[in-house]
């Protein structure tokens, strides 16, 4: 038993003295536990929505109004006509709009039914589900408040149109964001771990006393990951087409140079991880912590960016598979060209060209 | 008058599949002695010392360490034996201290015998003042001294030491063997590998293993003289050639 | 203008709480086509100091040159032109043979035919295993293979650091041979180790510890300086003769070399009688007493002490 015991007593003491490790392991849950009690909701608030109103009359305005003030929707602009709801649908502003036909409340008093019109971003379809209930259930309590002192009960009925992903696969959603969250873990991981490596194994040294510019060890290393990750998108569009049925409306080509572009903005950040690791594991870990999981929380497909605190918005900002992940679902989903895509790809660019500027300035040329 | 041998072994045999990393040595080492076990990389010597420490079960032959049966007394060798090695020795992370208090508890000392055999450990060391130390900031050289008490905290009555010289200052190398011949004169029995020939020459014996079999065993002195060399690692040098394998 | 000049390097390495004073000045020079030795243990300064010269590292303060170029301006040229063999050769261990070799000729700009009379010698050796992974060789045979990879591009200046270290007993002796065929074909060879004996093969040898030189020199010169005469002296119970002669206080240092302990006394004169007294009076058997020459070893010892 004692033998036990002093075993005990020296793996506490082993723990006890790598402060680094005891620090996160106390200190994770709790940032953890904070960071994604307000981040982490499937509660839909603060949806951007278009309201496209051809009557203006009390009616439709009332409702406005109720749905404009509740905390579920945020009025983003009114639009007026047909052509601007679905403009402002491909600039990605708006997850719903409510179209109000004309006659709106005229309808109403004269044959005691009307028509609302709902049209949704299906390309996530749990919010689109879940913003269509909410806008619903608000006219139905508009259409309660109406009936109580009638004898022949008013209807308004919403007419649910889902864009994009009529019968709401949730494949649709989780395709673009699996894309992203592979390319990401690769890139970034592999990379970052390859190049440790060569530090680790002590051929680091070898290769840095030689005409080998440390500017082309980088890229070299980068390479053969770029293809391996070519060869990962192009899988998952064959399985995402042919076995779960999501579509590629958009252009392929334009897809494809999006996708690539996104693999080069990840292996620059393996390539930044790897010039401050020293060890495989450390590089690992980084990775891990860094990435995977704001890729994950961050990027808006698991949960929805705007209903997060604005701060945990702002940072979601510099999270790269957030862009992509609009890109994606833009091209992808919504069938959509690089007009409406042009400003997150700058981003990407963006960032890509800051990432590496920064890892090859910081590339270290000696031991240390 | 015989000395009491506390180690015998006959025909010790170990086969992995076709192949012989051990094959049919014989020898035997006395109480005290300070038997040199020496052989290049790939000659046998860590398989032919893993089972004597009862880590490996042999495949055929007879041996006995202390007393105990190779076979099926593994467990008592294993609490009558020290061990020490220069990949692995002690705790980087705990101090002076703490690793002589974990060996002694590990090796089911009394409370009251490991804080004896501590404070005599640490005079002996010159290590006053040090016991808060971490075993990382200790020089090499200190490293192996203490490593090397701490293997014998119990009093064993054999301790097997595996290279565990490194490249320390030749001054900090003899006073390591200052303390195994310390020891043996105590009665503790030292079976030691070792890559340096002129530590062979500390050895009251020693035996050469090549391709699995011991191809030479006598004192240094002696096999000088057999082999016309000038020293152990002409000996060597001599017999290593003559080896097939040259496996890691 | 000489391959490597070293004018007082300084290295310390700083921790939270300590500052650990790697090479405390350091100043040598190598001369062109010569076999010159870093002796000393683990500890002593030897990686660091090779690390500065290969422009690896950057010492705190002094100034190096290698070819004439300076280690820190114009480390690019160095880069181009040395070989560099570091500790635990660094090999690719999934590559082959072969593969390892054409990615280092390949990466100096040359192929393994430019150069091939060079390394003929050792290549031969591991040639047929040329396909093998680096990983499953031998110590031996990667030590070769390192060796090679290093002169594929017939460097001016070859820096080994520990190459014999871990290698079997035949290896290391080989591996002296190949580095004396090298130095007849006009390369200038630096190599450290921690092992003394390698020092009476090199030219001229530099002796480190802790950090400081203890002397540079060729071996035969560090020998004719160790003043004082050496005994060497054995029985049975060689420990407690040890401390026998220890206690005498006319002694000032005995170790213990193998089958002999090797004693110098404090003063200069002829000492067998000191010596016959002790072994008679510890009534010790078998005794054997005879002066000796010293070794680079015992030369080593006597500098620590000072």
């Amino acid at each position: 038993m004692k033998q036990f015991l002093i075993f005990v007593k020296k793996e506490w003491l082993h723990i006890w003295r790598d402060r680094r490790t005891l620090f996160i392991l106390i200190w994770m849950p709790i940032v953890q536990i904070i960071l994604y009690g307000f981040a982490l909701t499937n509660e839909v608030k603060n949806s951007n929505i278009a309201i496209f109103d051809q009557s203006r009359d009390v009616a439709s305005l009332a409702i406005s109004d109720e749905i404009a003030a509740s905390r579920y929707f945020n009025l983003v602009k009114n639009v007026y006509s047909y052509k601007d709801v679905g403009a402002t649908f491909r600039q990605g502003k708006i997850r719903m709009a409510i179209i109000f036909p004309q006659n709106f409340r005229n309808d109403l008093l004269h044959t005691n039914s009307a028509q609302i019109q709902l049209i949704a971003d299906a390309s996530d379809p749990n919010t689109a589900n879940t913003l269509t209930n909410y806008a619903e259930s608000i006219v139905n309590d508009y259409q309660q408040s109406l009936n109580q002192n009638q004898q022949l009960p008013y209807t308004i009925k919403a007419q649910v149109r889902m864009l994009y992903n009529p019968e709401l696969k949730g494949a649709y959603g989780f395709v673009p964001g699996i894309m992203a969250l592979v390319l990401m873990l690769v890139c970034t991981m592999m990379t970052s771990i390859a190049i440790v490596r060569e530090k680790e194994m002590g051929t680091m040294e070898v290769i840095l006393v030689s005409p080998l510019k440390p500017f082309r060890i980088i890229i070299a290393k980068a390479v053969p990951y770029l293809f391996v990750s070519l060869v990962n998108i192009i899988t998952i569009l064959l399985l995402s087409v042919f076995v779960l049925g999501v579509p590629i409306v958009g252009s392929l080509w334009l897809l494809m140079a999006e996708s690539t572009l996104f693999t080069i903005t990840s292996l620059s950040l393996g390539i930044l991880i790897s010039n401050g690791a020293k060890t495989q594991q450390t590089a690992m870990f980084t990775s891990m912590m860094s990435l995977f999981l704001p890729t994950l929380l961050f990027s808006g497909f698991l949960f929805p960016i705007e209903n997060m605190p604005i701060p945990l918005q702002v940072i979601s900002n510099v999270v790269p598979s957030k862009w992509f992940y609009i890109i994606i679902k833009d091209i992808m989903i919504k069938g959509l060209g690089i007009g409406a895509v042009w400003e997150e790809t700058l981003i990407l660019v963006g960032m890509t060209a800051i990432l590496l500027g920064i890892s090859i300035y910081k590339f270290k040329i000696r031991l240390a | 008058m015989a000395k009491e041998k506390v180690i015998t072994a006959h025909e010790l045999t170990k086969r992995f599949g076709d192949f012989i990393a051990v094959n049919k040595i014989t020898f035997d080492v006395e109480k005290g002695e300070i038997f040199g076990f020496l052989g290049a990389n790939g000659a046998g010597k860590t398989t032919a010392m893993r089972m004597l420490c009862g880590l490996l079960l042999p495949t055929s032959g007879q041996a006995s360490v202390a007393g105990f049966d190779v076979f099926k007394q593994t467990e008592q060798i294993k609490k009558s034996i020290g061990y020490m090695s220069q990949k692995f020795s002690l705790y980087e992370d705990l101090t002076v201290a703490e690793n002589i208090r974990f060996y002694g508890g590990i090796y089911g000392l009394s409370d009251a015998r490991i804080k004896e055999k501590s404070s005599l450990l640490i005079k002996q060391l010159h290590l006053d003042g040090q016991e808060k130390t971490l075993v990382r900031a200790l020089p090499l050289g200190w490293k192996q001294k203490l490593a090397f008490s701490i293997a014998i905290v119990h009093d064993p009555a054999i301790v097997f030491l595996d290279e565990p010289t490194g490249g320390v200052d030749p001054v900090a190398r003899r006073e390591f063997w200052g303390l195994i011949y310390e020891a043996s004169a105590r009665g503790i029995t030292i079976f030691v590998t070792t890559h340096y020939m002129d530590e062979a020459e500390y050895c009251n014996r020693v035996s050469v293993m090549v391709d699995g079999r011991i191809d030479a065993m006598d004192s240094p002195a002696n096999l000088m003289k057999d082999y016309s060399a000038g020293s152990m690692d002409e000996v060597f040098l001599q017999l290593a050639r003559k080896a097939v394998r040259t496996g890691d | 203008m000489q391959p490597v000049v070293v004018e007082n390097i300084v290295q310390n390495y700083r921790t939270k709480k300590t500052v650990v004073e790697a090479l405390k000045g350091i100043s040598f020079t190598v001369d062109r086509g010569e076999i010159f030795g870093i002796i000393g243990p683990d500890g002593a300064g030897k990686t660091s100091l090779f690390r500065i010269l290969t422009t690896l590292l950057l010492a705190e303060s002094g100034k190096a040159t290698v070819d004439g170029f300076d280690v820190v301006t114009d480390y690019k040229q160095i880069r181009n032109r040395i070989g560099y063999m570091p500790g635990r050769f660094s090999l690719y261990q999934d590559l082959s043979v072969e593969e390892n070799l054409q990615f280092f000729a390949t990466i100096f700009n040359t192929t393994i035919h430019q150069n091939y009379d060079l390394i003929k010698d050792i290549y031969q050796q591991i040639e047929p295993f040329k396909d093998r992974k680096a990983g499953a060789l031998s110590g031996g045979m990667k030590q070769k293979l390192a060796l090679c990879c290093a002169l594929i591009h017939k460097p001016s200046v070859l820096f080994l650091d520990e190459p014999t270290t871990g290698v079997d007993a035949v290896s290391r002796k080989e591996f002296w041979e190949m580095l004396h065929r090298l130095k007849l074909q006009g390369i200038t060879i630096l190599v450290s180790t921690a092992y003394m004996d390698e020092a009476s093969l090199c030219n001229r040898v530099a002796l480190i510890q802790k950090g400081e030189l203890l002397s540079v020199d060729t071996p035969k010169n560090i020998i004719s300086q160790f003043k004082k005469p050496l005994w060497a002296i054995r029985a049975d119970e060689m420990y407690k003769l040890m401390n026998d002669i220890t206690a005498d206080t006319s002694v000032e240092s005995c170790y213990p070399f193998g089958q002999y302990h090797h004693v110098v006394f404090k003063t200069q004169e002829n000492r067998r009688q000191t010596l016959a007294e002790i072994a008679k009076k510890g009534n010790y058997t078998n005794v054997e007493i005879k002066p000796i020459e010293p070794n680079i070893e015992d030369c080593f010892m006597a500098l620590m002490n000072n």
